[in-house]
């Protein structure tokens, strides 16, 4: 189709696999540790919960790593909303991935230098990464350390609600990630966008 | 007088009796015999302070003393104890009564708790008989026999009954954690029956995570006894090698605290809320044990609408191409 763009600066890349992995492993033993049981052990509950917490840490790291690239390499316009229409443009390129695609339209939004992102995945990114990803940091942090946590909140354990709050984020992230995995393969070819990731540049 | 002004007055003051009568009867359970109070407080007169006073017939005149301190008596918590009741000397020789103490005293004969709760109708829910052989079989009753009483755990002037009565399952805990730590903290305790160093409790446990908040939220004896049915409070404490170690053991719906911490509890809001082993989430939340039904059919439904437009999505795609 010609023109490449160079889209993912190489810190961008590395930040992306690794945040793609620890994700993985931390969704595994996660639900290693939730679903246990002692007739089918999957994994060992210790070795689950010592590796989720370092996984965990090590993904904290690696988003304090994203937003300072964000902030240091201007990568963070792409994340910039105008609020003025953005639904419009989101029920335009749902219609597309709906509609449109199978009907061989072209894309509403191309992207370019100036526009990484089409309206979905620009919500999409912002929800995950600035909502999600810090709401599960800080209660995966305030089960590391427990003691933090208000005991009793109007009769209920404290652990209970932060758990339960940990455990309904990871569960949208995991669910995140399958759609996210699956339209990535919507490129000029199905590997092309993973092929953009691994080299930055853009079909 | 206006008729709804004396209908007030009249239920207001049933309400009035009743409350009352109430208030004595409970005061009636929860205080020991005047006399009973009034006899002890000859022995707390110098039992329950840290100095007392006695006049010294020799040297004729009042002196004050140091009360060796593991002598001393509080008694608050004495008369919040299971035998709150009893007279000092029911327990303790009459001869107490007088001062300075026969020194043949110190050989007085204890008794056991089954001396008096044995084949005891009033204490059958507590099953004494069975507790007995518990702790007979017990590591330490195997190791130190006759020398390791039930008093040494059940101290004889503060131990109240705990597990059935306490509202709060952290209290519970705390309560119950505190007996073992009494030694296994304290070397002073420990060396009463054996010249060895008490291990260290905290570097013993240093495989278990988040010790702190465990130690908070299960009792010593969850890991370290045999369940037993028939009783409420497991007492067979277990060589260390047998001790629970796996996780999983109370990690998992079929978590053993629903057998032993949470008995008491577990008849009430069995699944409240769709949450199994719902008993337990009051005060804590145990990972792998504490899971919500509605939540899990939610996820499973979520992700099989996902997978499924996903599916459906890449189909079109390739027919349509
Ligand atoms: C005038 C103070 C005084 C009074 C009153 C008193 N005691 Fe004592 N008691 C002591 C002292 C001092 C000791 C420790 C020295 C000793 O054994 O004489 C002691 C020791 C004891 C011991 C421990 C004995 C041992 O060696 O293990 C017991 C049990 C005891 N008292 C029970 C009682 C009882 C029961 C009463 C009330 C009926 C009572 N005492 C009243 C001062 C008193
Ligand atoms: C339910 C029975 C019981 C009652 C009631 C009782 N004691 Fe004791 N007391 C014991 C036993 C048993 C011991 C021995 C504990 C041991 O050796 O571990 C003891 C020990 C003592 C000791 C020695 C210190 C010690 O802990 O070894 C003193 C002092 C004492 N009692 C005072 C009193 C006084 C004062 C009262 C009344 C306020 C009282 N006791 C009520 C059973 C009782
Ligand atoms: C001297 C006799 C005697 C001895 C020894 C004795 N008890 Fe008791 N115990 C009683 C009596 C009598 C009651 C009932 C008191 C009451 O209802 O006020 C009682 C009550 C109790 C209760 C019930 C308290 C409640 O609130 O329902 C427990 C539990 C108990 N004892 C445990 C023990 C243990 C454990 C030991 C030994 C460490 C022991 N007792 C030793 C006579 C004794
Ligand atoms: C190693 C320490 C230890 C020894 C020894 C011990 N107990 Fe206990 N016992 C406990 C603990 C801990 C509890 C739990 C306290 C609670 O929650 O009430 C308990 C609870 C009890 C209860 C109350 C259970 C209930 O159903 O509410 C009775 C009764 C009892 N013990 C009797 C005995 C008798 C009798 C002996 C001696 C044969 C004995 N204990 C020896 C530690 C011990
Ligand atoms: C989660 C389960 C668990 C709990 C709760 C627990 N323990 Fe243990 N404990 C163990 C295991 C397992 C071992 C054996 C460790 C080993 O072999 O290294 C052990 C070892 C011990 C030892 C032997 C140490 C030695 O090196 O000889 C003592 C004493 C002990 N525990 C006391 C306690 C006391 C007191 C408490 C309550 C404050 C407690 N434990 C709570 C599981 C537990
Ligand atoms: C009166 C002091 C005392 C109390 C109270 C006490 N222990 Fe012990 N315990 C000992 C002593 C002493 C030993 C060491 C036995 C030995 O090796 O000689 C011991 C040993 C142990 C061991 C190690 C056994 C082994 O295999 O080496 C465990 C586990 C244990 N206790 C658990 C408990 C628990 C749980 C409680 C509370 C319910 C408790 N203990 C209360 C004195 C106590
Ligand atoms: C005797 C039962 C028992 C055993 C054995 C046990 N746990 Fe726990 N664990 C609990 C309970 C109860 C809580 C809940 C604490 C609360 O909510 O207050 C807990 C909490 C935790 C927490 C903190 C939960 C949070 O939300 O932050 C972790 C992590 C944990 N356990 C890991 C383990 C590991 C790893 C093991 C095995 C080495 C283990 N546990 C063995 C009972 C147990
Ligand atoms: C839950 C874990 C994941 C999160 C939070 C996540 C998040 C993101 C974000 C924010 C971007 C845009 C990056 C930027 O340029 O600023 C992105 C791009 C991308 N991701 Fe992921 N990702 C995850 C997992 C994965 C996985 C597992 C794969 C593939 C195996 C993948 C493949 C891609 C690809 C190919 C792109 C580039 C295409 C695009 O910009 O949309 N991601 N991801």
């Amino acid at each position: 189709m010609g023109v490449k763009i160079f889209l993912y600066p190489l810190s961008i890349r590395i930040w992306h696999w690794l945040n793609a992995v620890l994700c993985l492993l931390l969704i595994i033993t996660g639900i290693s540790m939730q679903y246990s049981n002692p007739e089918y052990p999957f994994m060992r509950f210790d070795l689950a919960v010592t590796l989720h917490n370092i996984f965990g840490i090590t993904l904290t790291v690696s988003y304090v790593f994203f937003i300072i690239i964000n902030i240091t390499t201007n990568n963070i316009k792409f994340y910039k909303v105008q609020l003025k229409g953005f639904k419009n443009r989101l029920i335009t390129q749902s219609k597309y991935y709906s509609v449109g695609i199978f009907k061989g339209q072209k894309t509403p939004f191309p992207i370019s230098e100036k526009r990484k992102f089409n309206p979905l995945q620009k919500f999409s990114y912002i929800l995950v990464m600035y909502v999600f990803f810090p709401l599960i940091f800080i209660t995966g942090w305030a089960l590391i350390f427990p003691e933090t946590i208000i005991h009793d909140v109007f009769g209920i354990s404290g652990i209970h609600l932060t758990d339960l709050l940990h455990v309904i984020i990871g569960f949208f992230v995991s669910v995140f990630m399958f759609v996210h995995i699956y339209f990535c393969t919507i490129g000029t070819s199905i590997g092309s966008n993973f092929k953009a990731m691994l080299n930055g540049w853009h079909e | 007088m206006k008729p709804f002004l004396k209908k007030g007055l009249i239920l207001s003051s049933i309400c009035f009796l009743l409350l009352y009568s109430l208030q004595s009867l409970c005061q009636y359970k929860d205080e020991a015999p005047k006399k009973n109070v009034l006899a002890n407080q000859e022995c707390l007169k110098c039992h329950g302070g840290h100095f007392y006073y006695y006049y010294n017939d020799w040297v004729e005149k009042d002196v004050r003393e140091r009360m060796n301190p593991h002598f001393v008596i509080d008694s608050t918590k004495f008369y919040k104890s299971n035998h709150k009741t009893f007279a000092c000397i029911d327990c303790h020789s009459y001869e107490y009564e007088d001062f300075p103490h026969s020194g043949s005293l110190r050989m007085e004969p204890i008794y056991s708790c089954l001396d008096c709760h044995g084949g005891d109708e009033n204490s059958a829910e507590f099953n004494f008989e069975q507790i007995e052989e518990n702790f007979i079989n017990s590591i330490h009753s195997s190791k130190h026999g006759d020398n390791f009483t039930c008093w040494m755990c059940h101290d004889p002037h503060t131990y109240e009954i705990s597990a059935r009565t306490k509202e709060s399952i952290i209290d519970v805990v705390e309560y119950s954690n505190n007996i073992c730590l009494n030694c296994h903290n304290n070397i002073e305790e420990f060396q009463i029956l054996t010249d060895s160093e008490n291990p260290n409790i905290l570097d013993a446990h240093d495989w278990l995570p988040n010790q702190s908040i465990h130690f908070r939220s299960v009792r010593c004896i969850e890991c370290h006894t045999e369940i037993n049915d028939s009783i409420l409070v497991a007492h067979k404490i277990l060589p260390k090698d047998q001790a629970v170690q796996n996780c999983v053991e109370c990690h998992s719906t079929n978590s053993l605290l629903m057998a032993s911490l949470y008995k008491f509890r577990r008849k009430e809001n069995r699944n409240a809320a769709g949450f199994i082993n719902a008993a337990i989430l009051k005060e804590a939340y145990v990972i792998g044990a504490n899971r919500n039904i509605y939540l899990n059919w939610a996820s499973i439904a979520i992700f099989g609408f996902v997978i499924l437009g996903i599916c459906t999505h890449a189909i079109l795609r390739i027919i349509k191409k």
